[in-house]
């Protein structure tokens, strides 16, 4: 039964991705890449990562798109302006990236996976009877309460950074 | 049970979809949206390394990416309005005054 909704979230995950790189309309694209989003968090609800499936389509699909589709409003592009959507060396980069696909696809099918516990002294999800927000909560200001912060900052210099290039010069 | 590899190889094929986008159109808003792809690609394989390893470090490794990922998508949405403004285009190849 796993398997079936596993098979479903991804196949609709890789065909929306494949649709955001192929469609000519920005838009549509646009809209694509919250369908691949949207089901990408469904695989994360199904791998018992319940916050980070909520967190992924609050932040990804809720406010990173949406800035997308504001930044799409606002340059307004017409469509005949772009006369060929793709590079000349479209198809070169097609066959590198099949070639690569075909490397990591036997990488992985070929390797050997053995099932440790967790020897990093980071709290095993099994044996904790907590749900998932509290067990990455107690872990995330404890144990990474420096990259927390550093996180925080970033952000900070983030906006900053944005509301410089992108506003107006006032004369 | 679904097998890592399954997983793994989803990540794998979202990740190279995401690199061709990058190497082959030429909006520029289309190439930024391929970059959350891969993104995206490399949290599908940390979570899946997260639950098979039963370890918690994959999923805060992931909120980090996330919100790293949400300020470069500022920043760089940023400087394509500011790209438009002086040369109002958004074509990558048009970009090219330092080019020999």
């Amino acid at each position: 039964m796993e398997l079936v909704f596993f098979s479903i979230f991804s196949s609709l995950a890789i065909v929306s991705a494949m649709l955001v790189i192929i469609k000519k309309n920005v838009i549509h694209s646009a809209l694509f890449l919250i369908l691949s989003f949207c089901s990408v968090a469904s695989l994360y609800v199904l791998l018992d990562a319940e916050l980070l499936a909520a967190v992924q389509i609050l932040v990804y699909a809720g406010a990173i798109m949406v800035l997308y589709i504001f930044a799409i409003l606002l340059i307004n592009i017409e469509r005949e302006r772009i006369i060929a959507h793709v590079h000349s060396q479209s198809k070169l980069a097609l066959g590198v990236g099949v070639l690569l696909l075909i490397e990591i696809v036997f990488i992985i099918s070929n390797a050997v996976y053995s099932k440790p516990l967790g020897t990093n002294a980071t709290i095993v999800q099994e044996g904790a009877k907590m749900g998932n927000t509290e067990l990455i909560a107690s872990v995330l200001y404890t144990k990474f309460l420096l990259p927390f912060e550093v996180v925080a900052v970033l952000l900070l210099a983030a906006m900053i950074g944005t509301i410089f290039l992108a506003k107006k010069d006032i004369k | 049970m679904v097998p890592l590899s399954y997983y793994l190889t989803v990540g794998a094929v979202i990740f190279i979809i995401g690199v061709v986008g990058v190497l082959t159109r030429k909006n520029a808003i289309i190439i930024l949206m391929s970059i959350e792809l891969m993104l995206n690609a490399v949290n599908i394989t940390l979570v899946a390394f997260s639950h098979y390893l039963q370890d918690l470090t994959g999923q805060i490794f992931s909120i980090f990416i996330i919100t790293v990922a949400a300020g470069e998508a500022a920043i760089g949405l940023a400087i394509i309005i500011a790209i438009y403004r002086a040369k109002a285009t958004i074509n990558v190849d048009e970009v090219n005054l330092m080019k020999w």
